[in-house]
């Protein structure tokens, strides 16, 4: 890339101004770098299967959910896009599966994992494709509408997909022909956890990449964005296929994991409770996701049983306490805790 | 009378009172969104607050079930100004995730609480002999109750539109929606209008959702599953628009109920498909600005 | 003979009754450096989004060295060439200084289609984006975050991602304004020293900037063209000062 042609400012001396562009360079030049504490998350879940034996089932549901997280984390922390219907591409994952297995009695499941996530991400295409070029109550109404129509189509055909029954007759074969999915859940959850590797690693590379800047920027100042030429509504669709293969993808595991599937996937409830994990977590923080669901989904398991009533009362006021609050999430927290740290002598 | 022209009937007048309901829990949302642009999801729970507390005043009280409306209107109406000014006011200026996770949770923190006080079972209320009964229109018999609530509707139909188009105040709020700036610049106090607007929609709401006992149901529930109803209303009416809010409100109601009647197993899907459509066609409705 | 940078040829624009632009013909030649002035409401900044595509004409076309861009986005146009600066700043607040320069310049080269590569790694274009802070004297701001900066430096950070686009024609909106007077010589310094073949049209109030900076004058009055000419000529002319002052000694508002 040529050098631009602007004039020197009028007494400019390039050797003065060398420290800090050799700093600007090295910040951009590590900022992508894995550091140390990146492999916590991964090392606690090596953990937990080692020293929790028992809960590896709901181990696998964790993250799931996690994954789940991430693929809002790309739309509506890296993007901006607010949506009220994401879980619209998790139930499409899952009912790829139940139907694959169920009606064609196909079961393998990573054709039917792969399968799941490639129509969740036609339908994400489609749909953004129309969808996107609206913003505020709009969007939201149209992510909301149509989610809920997926529903009743799957409500209207019950006769195919089992209504809020759920679909009957699943069977997934053994992973692999050989690794069955043994009573303590421990295949499944090494499964998911090498997805969740996977897919969490090529978004990450999607973050720091040039198209997640333009993403950031889109979030930040979309009509800086038009004047500078950044084709907006492309990106936007991008990321948002991108996003519902993911969703799907975790639905799919869903699915595949406690071998059933209702059209209670779809529900509002569920685009609810994946939004609050990823704003307890921290959105485009890339690791609020690993912070939020596993938090969540551990305080549900606890609390929901106890009382239902007492658990939503406390799920809305966390919200509520969240939004006024602790607006970035736990993660923003536990940045402002370390830079006051830093500053104290 | 033939057996078409009866169902008809049947439909539209079933659809009118459905829709009125839905008019006036909605038509507070459409008017406090378009002036202050705010996403306020629990206006469901506001209309439902309304809802038990018809129940408790009817119950045991033994307050009429109409006076019980109005003072549900106006007790609502007064606590949500407490909620506009501790909580939502903080975040006008925030973005609309803000508002949509603050007030899905108060939605759920009130779901929550009445569930425990009320449990979850539905609600009825008994109504006044009066309002109980057939009640003969001229071309068909129809429920007396129904009667009244377009009764109810159309009287307030009429005071909003009065209270819009020919007071000073309606024409402070019409000017705010229409431009917020402008209408601060020439002095009006918007932030006080809002929190009127915001009393008065909420109380409408509560009172929609007394009449609601007995046409849509009351569980806890309320507030989030007709909740989607509201905004639909809303968006395809046009924020801001009374006229907006009327229209959507008769056609969701109606081909609701003829949806029901007609064709029952598609349910929903022929107004969320609907919904899609216009709102691809007219991002701001029917009757929305911009 | 070759086509003039930019042309707009009888460019209407009406919201309902409303006609915020009225027949408007403009030239701007290589290398132009035109200012557009005229009272408030004139319809100045209307017409700077008419041309670079944040709103699009009633009736009239634009035309970029000869090209037709009138049925072009702004982003189409902004990839063709033309940038523009914002009468309020229009940067990335939450971003630092370099990565608001660093967008420009990928969404201009391409980059920004790359998912794969980090941001990081592509040296040429953080090497493109330093030489740009550069040359605006911001390379100390670069790892700053926009809105930590003073104002004026900000605005310096507008006029940067312009330039980064690498523009033919540069539309700047008031690039002084809102800035100290102890720190607008900056903003006007660089403004003068712009690359020459570049053809600039600039919104400006301050008549002292106009004069000093302009060598054509383009006078908007109710969103039309009221006359054109060169500073000479503009500041000789007493019907431009009477539609600036107002009739009968009246001051004009703002």
């Amino acid at each position: 890339m040529a050098v631009s042609d602007a004039a020197p400012a009028p007494g400019a001396v390039s050797a003065s101004a060398s420290a800090p562009r050799a700093r600007a360079l090295e910040f951009m030049g590590r900022r992508h770098r894995f550091h140390l504490a990146e492999a916590l998350p991964w090392i606690l879940m090596i953990a937990v299967y080692f020293l929790f034996p028992d809960r590896v089932t709901f181990g696998t549901q964790v993250l799931i959910a996690i994954m789940f997280t991430l693929s809002l984390d790309l739309i509506l922390g890296y993007a901006g896009i607010v949506t009220l219907g994401h879980a619209a591409f998790f139930g499409i994952g899952a009912y790829t599966v139940a139907l694959l297995s169920a009606r064609l009695h196909w079961g393998e499941p990573i054709s039917a994992l792969v399968a799941g996530a490639l129509i969740a991400a036609l339908a994400g295409f489609i749909s953004g494709w129309f969808l996107l070029r609206y913003r505020g109550l709009t969007l939201l109404m149209l992510t909301l509408a149509t989610a809920i129509l997926v529903q009743e189509l799957g409500n209207y055909r019950s006769d195919i997909t089992g209504g809020y029954d759920g679909v009957p007759g699943m069977e997934i074969w053994p992973l692999l022909g050989l690794f069955e999915n043994d009573l303590f859940g421990r295949t499944y959850y090494i499964y998911v956890a090498v997805l969740l590797l996977l897919i969490f690693y090529v978004i990450r590379r999607i973050v720091y990449s040039p198209f997640g800047q333009a993403l950031t920027g889109i979030r930040e100042n979309v009509r800086r964005m038009h004047a500078i030429g950044s084709p907006v509504h492309r990106r936007l669709v991008a990321s948002y296929t991108l996003a519902a293969a993911i969703a799907g993808a975790a639905g799919a595991l869903f699915a595949q994991s406690t071998a059933y599937a209702t059209l209670g996937v779809f529900d509002f409830d569920n685009s609810a409770k994946v939004m609050v994990m990823l704003i307890l977590g921290g959105a485009g923080r890339l690791y609020g996701a690993f912070v939020g669901a596993p938090i969540y989904m551990i305080l549900e398991d606890n609390l929901a049983k106890l009382s239902p009533a007492f658990w939503q009362f406390g799920i809305g006021l966390l919200l509520v306490l969240t939004v006024l609050f602790a607006r970035r999430g736990l993660l923003g927290i536990a940045e402002d805790a370390s830079r006051y740290f830093k500053r104290k002598p | 009378m033939p057996q078409s022209i009866a169902a008809l009937v049947s439909i539209l007048f079933d659809g009118l009172a459905y829709a009125m309901v839905l008019f006036i829990i909605s038509v507070g949302l459409s008017i406090t969104m378009g002036l202050m642009g705010f996403v306020n999801l629990a206006h469901g729970a506001f209309a439902m607050a309304g809802g038990y507390l018809v129940v408790s005043l009817t119950r045991s009280w033994g307050i009429g079930f109409v006076p019980s409306l109005a003072l549900a209107f106006v007790a609502v109406g007064a606590v949500s100004v407490l909620f506009e000014r501790t909580l939502y006011a903080r975040l006008y200026k925030a973005g609309e995730l803000d508002q949509v996770l603050l007030t899905i949770g108060l939605a759920f923190m009130a779901i929550a609480a009445y569930t425990y006080f009320y449990g979850p079972s539905p609600q009825t209320v008994s109504l006044p002999s009066f309002l109980t009964g057939q009640i003969d229109i001229g071309v068909r018999t129809v429920p007396t109750y129904r009667a009244f609530i377009i009764l109810v509707g159309a009287v307030l139909i009429a005071m909003l539109w009065y209270g819009f188009e020919r007071t000073n105040i309606g024409a402070k709020i019409r000017a705010a929606v229409d431009n917020r700036r402008m209408a601060q610049s020439v002095g009006i106090d918007v932030d006080r209008l809002f929190t009127l607007t915001f009393a008065l929609g909420s109380g409408l709401a509560a009172l929609g959702g007394g009449l609601a006992i007995q046409t849509f149901g009351l569980t806890p529930s309320f507030a989030v599953l007709y909740l989607v109803f509201f905004l639909i209303i809303v968006s395809v009416g046009g924020l801001g628009s009374l006229k907006g809010t009327l229209v959507a409100s008769i056609l969701l109601g109606v081909f609701d109920i003829g949806g029901k009647y007609l064709y029952a197993e598609a349910g929903g899907f022929f107004i969320y498909a609907l919904t899609v459509l216009i709102l691809l066609i007219k991002p701001a409705g029917l009757y929305g600005r911009e | 003979m070759t086509a003039p940078a930019l042309e707009v040829q009888h460019l209407n624009r009406s919201f309902g009754a409303l006609q915020v632009a009225r027949d408007i013909n403009l030239t701007l030649e290589r290398g132009a450096r035109r200012a557009l002035i005229g009272p408030n409401g004139a319809g100045k900044t209307t017409l700077v989004n008419l041309i670079n595509g944040a709103l699009a004409p009633s009736s009239g076309r634009v035309l970029l060295y000869g090209e037709d861009i009138t049925r072009l986005s702004q982003a189409g146009r902004a990839r063709r060439g033309i940038a523009r600066t914002f009468q309020i700043n229009q940067l990335f607040r939450g971003l630092p200084v370099l990565e608001n320069i660093c967008l420009a310049i990928g969404e201009r080269s391409g980059e920004c289609n790359n998912l794969w590569r980090p941001a990081g790694s592509r040296r040429a274009v953080i090497d493109e984006a330093l030489d740009h802070l550069d040359s605006l004297r911001l390379v100390e701001d670069a790892l700053k975050l926009v809105r930590e900066l003073p104002y004026g430096r900000q605005r310096l950070v507008e006029i940067a991602i312009a330039l980064a686009q690498k523009p033919r024609v540069l539309l700047l909106d008031e690039p002084a304004a809102g800035v100290p007077s102890s720190e607008s010589h900056l903003i006007l310094d660089v403004v003068a020293s712009l690359d020459p073949d570049i053809a600039i049209l600039i919104i400006e109030h301050d008549m002292d900037v106009v004069f000093r900076f302009a060598r054509q004058i383009t006078v908007l009055v109710a969103g039309a063209v009221f006359t054109q000419g060169t500073p000479a000529q503009i500041a000789a002319d007493e019907s431009v000062r009477a539609v600036y002052l107002g009739q009968e000694g009246q001051t004009q508002h703002g």
